[in-house]
Parts: structure tokens; C-alpha cells; sequence
């Protein structure tokens, strides 16, 4: 394969895309699964149909739709949760089915022959196109500096959101920041994972590298690093057995983390029996 | 002495339920206020106000003469155990610094040798220098405590207020976080949420007993009427067994 890497421009692209959104996936990913947001995560990409669907209605770029409705609903749900109190989880749930809904009515709404949705739901990395490429690194770039300009305040706000309030920092400036930066990280997945399978690829890695550090930016650092491997080794299981990347991505990460897990409880265990018996033998 | 916290007239309402009805409260320069009363009766929700948490309904705050808004950065503030998660990836060091982030948004922040020299100077004089890198769910319950104690402190407060600091620590934890808290009690103002009323009564020199309304606010003394309104139950179950009573037996009563 990595001959017809270098042959190719699509298997080119699709690596490129791979390490973009593995970027986007660790950072952000990382705060998801700390700041207990997957479901929310969820929602707001599930609510980005819609805007694809909208973006084949009026003929202009479908990521560009997806884009706009991921920060619409977004910035919807931080607000109405915060003026409401309307428990988030309700929120979500009616996003993310009204977004589905208007997806399937605009396309239904669109003259002509019906597009495939597929790739949009399920992910092609093989399909990335150049136009992609760019958005994909303009929102990558966006996150990570964002990040990194903040970090010190984030991480505060993740950890303690209230005694960060009571030093003065506006925690409601770095929140409807987050909802962005999640939505910016979801329209990067889109291409690659697909709607329907992106809370895991935003979970599985930061899920595994938790068990080995407790330092916010190792996390991320090695969330990245584990999503390029899975991403490169699914196109790799996809190019050659000829099947949706977005699924052979998810699928060998899960199975990853469950391996990892495993052996990590047995090691341990292992690691405890030695010790006991030490203790006996003593 | 001057009054560094002053209310009047403050209530709170939670939809229809009222938690706080017409508090008036003053709390003077190096004051050590317990604030005692039933589950549900507003002591964190005071302190929420006073920290501009929470907007009351009604009345009026003062705190270092000006209202809250600007007066957040003279106060702090070790909160419950539940306001966060312990599983969170960060060491001791750095939930210590936290503390050091000022109310200003600086891009590219990055903590200051002086940040870290003042929490390395907190940390040993509350004696956790030895936990910095540890996470900050593998520590025990006081070590937790001294922890968010020491958060507070790098803050360089003038008050200090503490939600239930003692809850669910063992006794000897107990006594420990009092003298602390007293030592620190002559630099700066220390209000304490508990319901010890034994540990209490051997450190603080006042209380206010709160279910709602204000019903005590004093020496640290009191008499069985008082808190039996507070508490509706006979102070015995409170007072039983300690050395140091906060309570005066009732007169005509066989101690
Ligand atoms: N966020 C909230 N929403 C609705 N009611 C609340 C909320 N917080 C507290 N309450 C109610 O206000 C009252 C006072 O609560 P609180 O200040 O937490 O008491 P305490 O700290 O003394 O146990 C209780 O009746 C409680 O049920
Ligand atoms: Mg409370």
C-alpha cells in the first residue's frame, strides 16, 4: 500500500486527512470524555445532516451546510441549557433528530436524482477532496491554536468550572468557546468517520490513553498519536479488503481499547499476585 | 473592627422555594464565623451569594465595602467535595495553582516562577509538599481537603470560606483542619460551613445559625432554645460527649 500511496493523490489525501483529524480528535476528544460531553457531541453532529442536506438544496459545498448547523446547534444547546435549565440530555435528544429530519426533507426537497448520503453518515477517507483538505486544516489549525492560546483556563474550567467562576474568569466566554471548537472538530470528522460513527473515534482514543496518564496535555498529545494509528491502520484494512473506512476505523479502535483494557487489568492483576506472594514468602 | 462582609435584607429563591429569607449579617475583620444549621437550610447558598455565585432575589451584599462583582479576587473559596470530578487528569501542583489565575484572560498564560514559589510555600506550610504530583483523586480524604485549602490560600485572600471542610473526614483530620484554619484565622477572616458542632465550638469565636432564616448570629455560645428552633431536635444529640461544649446547658437542667 504505501506504494500506491505515493502513486496516488486520493490515498495521499486520505492520509493527510487521517493525521488532520487525528489532531482535532485528541484535543478535543480529550475535553469530551473529561467534561462528560460525548452525548452532546452526538447531537451536535447528528444536527449537522440537516445542514448537509441544506447544502445540497441550495447547490453549495454540503460541508459548508454541515459547518453552519454543527455551530448552530451547538450555541443552541449551550444556550437554551444555560436560560432553561432544560436538562441537556432532552436538548440533545430533540437536535439531534430534528437535525436528521431536516437532512432527509431537504434532500427529499432537492430536484433530481437523489445523492448518496453514505459517505456523509458513515465516512469515506478515500473520497477526500482537496477542497475537504483545506477546510479540514483550516478548522485543525483554529482548534489547536485556540487551545493552545487558553490552555491554562481550559483545563481550569474542565476541572473546577465554579471556583474558576469565583476567581473572575468568564467560564461562560470559555464554554460557548468549547461548543465551537466541538463543532469545528465534528465537521473534520465528517469526512472521515462519518456522523453516525464519530463520538467514538472522539472517545476510544483519550478512553485509552486516561488509563496510562493523568496529564491533561499527555492525553492529548497521546490521543493524537493513537488516533493516527487508527486511522491509517483502518484505511490500510480498508483499502485492502475493500470495505468503508469509517467502519474498519471504528472497529479496530474499539477493538484496541478493548484489548488494551484487558491486558492492562491482567498486567495488573499479575502485578498484584506477585506482590502478595512477596509478602507471604517475607 | 470593620466589617468585611455586610447583608441586608437578602433572600433567595429557587423558582418558588425560598432558601434565604431576609438575611442581615455583618461579618467583622478576622471574625472566625462558623455557620451552622439543617441539610437544605442555605448555607452553601449564602456562601454562593457572597461569592456572586448566585444573584439574590432581594437585598443587597457587600463585601470590602463594595458589591460583589468586584470584590471576588479578596475571597477564598474551598467548596464541597462534589463540585468536581476526581478522576480529572491533574496532579496536586497544578489544582494548586489554579489559585494563581487572575480574573484577566492572557493569551499563551503561562504560571510565573513567584506563581510557583508562593505554592510551594502554601504546600509546605499546610504540609502536602510531599503529594505534588499525585492525582488529585489519590489522595485521602484531609490531604483532599488541605489541598483545596491551600488552592484558596495562593490566592492571597482576605476571607477565606469554607464549605463543610470536615465532612466525612475522621476525627483526627478533624482537629487537624481546625488548627489550621485557627492559625490562619489571625491573618485573615475565616467563615466555615459544618455541622461539627464539637470541633466548632473549641476553635471558632462566633456562629450563625441558619435554616433559612437567621436565627442565631453570636458568641459561641448558645442556649437549647435557639438551636432547637434551628435544628428542631433536642441539642443533646449534638452536644453529647464533648469536652468543649458550644453549649450552655438550660438553666434548671441536670447536666
Ligand atoms: N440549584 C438549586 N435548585 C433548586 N433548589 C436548590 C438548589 N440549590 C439548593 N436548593 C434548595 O435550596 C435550599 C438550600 O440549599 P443549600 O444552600 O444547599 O443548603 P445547605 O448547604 O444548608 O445544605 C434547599 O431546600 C435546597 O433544596
Ligand atoms: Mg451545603
Amino acid at each position: 500500500m504505501i506504494r500506491a500511496v505515493l502513486q496516488y493523490d486520493f490515498l495521499q489525501n486520505a492520509v493527510l486527512s487521517a493525521v488532520l483529524a487525528s489532531i482535532a480528535c485528541g484535543i478535543i476528544g480529550t475535553i469530551i470524555i473529561e467534561k462528560k460531553l460525548v452525548m452532546m457531541s452526538g447531537g451536535i453532529a447528528h444536527t449537522s445532516f440537516g445542514g448537509i442536506g441544506l447544502g445540497y438544496f441550495l447547490n453549495i459545498e454540503p460541508i459548508i451546510g454541515a459547518l453552519v448547523f454543527a455551530i448552530g446547534a451547538a450555541l443552541g444547546i449551550a444556550t437554551i441549557r444555560r436560560k432553561y435549565q432544560t436538562h441537556s440530555d432532552v436538548l440533545i435528544g430533540m437536535f439531534w433528530a430534528v437535525g436528521m429530519a431536516l437532512g432527509i426533507l431537504f434532500i427529499a426537497i432537492t430536484p433530481g436524482y437523489p445523492p448518496d448520503m453514505t459517505s456523509y453518515l458513515f465516512g469515506d477517507i478515500l473520497t477526500v477532496s482537496p477542497m475537504d483538505l483545506w477546510v479540514m486544516a483550516a478548522l485543525g489549525g483554529i482548534i489547536l491554536l485556540v487551545i493552545a492560546l487558553l490552555f491554562n483556563y481550559f483545563r481550569a474550567y474542565l476541572f473546577d468550572e465554579e471556583f474558576t467562576t469565583v476567581r473572575g474568569i468568564r467560564t461562560v466566554f470559555l464554554e460557548y468557546m468549547l461548543f465551537i471548537l466541538i463543532s469545528l472538530t465534528i465537521v473534520v470528522l465528517i469526512r472521515v468517520v462519518g456522523i453516525i460513527l464519530i463520538i467514538a473515534l472522539l472517545s476510544v482514543p483519550p478512553a485509552i490513553a486516561r488509563q496510562f496518564t493523568y496529564d491533561l496535555k499527555k492525553m492529548m498529545l497521546s490521543s493524537t498519536l493513537l488516533g493516527v494509528v487508527f486511522c491509517l491502520m483502518g484505511l490500510w484494512i480498508s483499502y485492502e479488503l475493500n470495505i468503508a473506512s469509517g467502519a474498519s476505523i471504528i472497529l479496530f479502535s474499539v477493538l484496541s481499547f478493548i484489548l488494551v483494557s484487558v491486558v492492562k487489568s491482567r498486567l495488573q492483576m499479575l502485578r498484584k499476585v506477585n506482590t502478595d506472594t512477596k509478602d507471604t514468602q517475607l | 473592627m470593620k466589617n468585611v462582609i455586610e447583608m441586608s435584607g437578602v433572600s433567595v429563591y429557587y423558582d418558588q422555594i425560598c432558601a434565604l429569607d431576609h438575611i442581615h449579617l455583618n461579618i467583622k475583620e478576622k471574625e472566625f464565623l462558623a455557620i451552622i444549621g439543617p441539610n437544605g437550610g442555605g448555607k452553601s447558598t449564602l456562601l454562593k451569594v457572597v461569592l456572586g455565585l448566585i444573584k439574590p432575589d432581594k437585598g443587597d451584599v457587600k463585601v470590602l465595602g463594595q458589591p460583589v462583582r468586584h470584590s471576588q479576587s479578596a475571597i477564598g473559596y474551598v467548596p464541597q467535595f462534589s463540585s468536581f470530578d476526581k478522576q480529572f487528569p491533574i496532579d496536586v501542583t497544578d489544582v494548586v495553582l489554579m489559585g494563581r489565575l487572575s480574573d484577566r484572560i492572557r493569551l499563551f498564560h503561562s504560571f510565573t516562577k513567584e506563581d510557583r514559589e508562593i505554592v510551594e510555600k502554601v504546600m509546605k506550610q499546610l504540609e502536602i509538599d510531599g503529594l505534588k504530583n499525585r492525582q488529585i483523586g489519590q489522595l485521602s480524604g484531609g490531604q483532599l481537603q488541605r489541598v483545596l485549602i491551600a488552592r484558596a490560600l495562593v490566592t492571597n485572600p482576605k476571607i477565606l470560606m469554607l464549605d463543610e471542610p470536615t465532612a466525612s473526614l475522621d476525627a483526627n483530620a478533624k482537629t487537624q483542619i481546625y488548627a489550621i484554619l485557627k492559625e490562619l484565622n489571625q491573618k485573615v477572616t475565616v467563615v466555615v460551613v459544618s455541622h461539627d458542632m464539637g470541633a466548632v465550638s473549641s476553635h471558632v469565636n462566633r456562629i450563625a445559625c441558619l435554616n433559612k432564616k437567621l436565627y442565631y448570629h453570636g458568641e459561641a455560645q448558645l442556649n437549647n432554645n435557639v438551636v432547637r428552633q434551628v435544628y428542631g431536635c433536642p441539642i443533646d444529640l449534638i452536644a453529647h460527649g464533648i469536652p468543649h461544649r458550644v453549649l450552655k446547658t438550660h438553666e434548671g437542667e441536670v447536666s
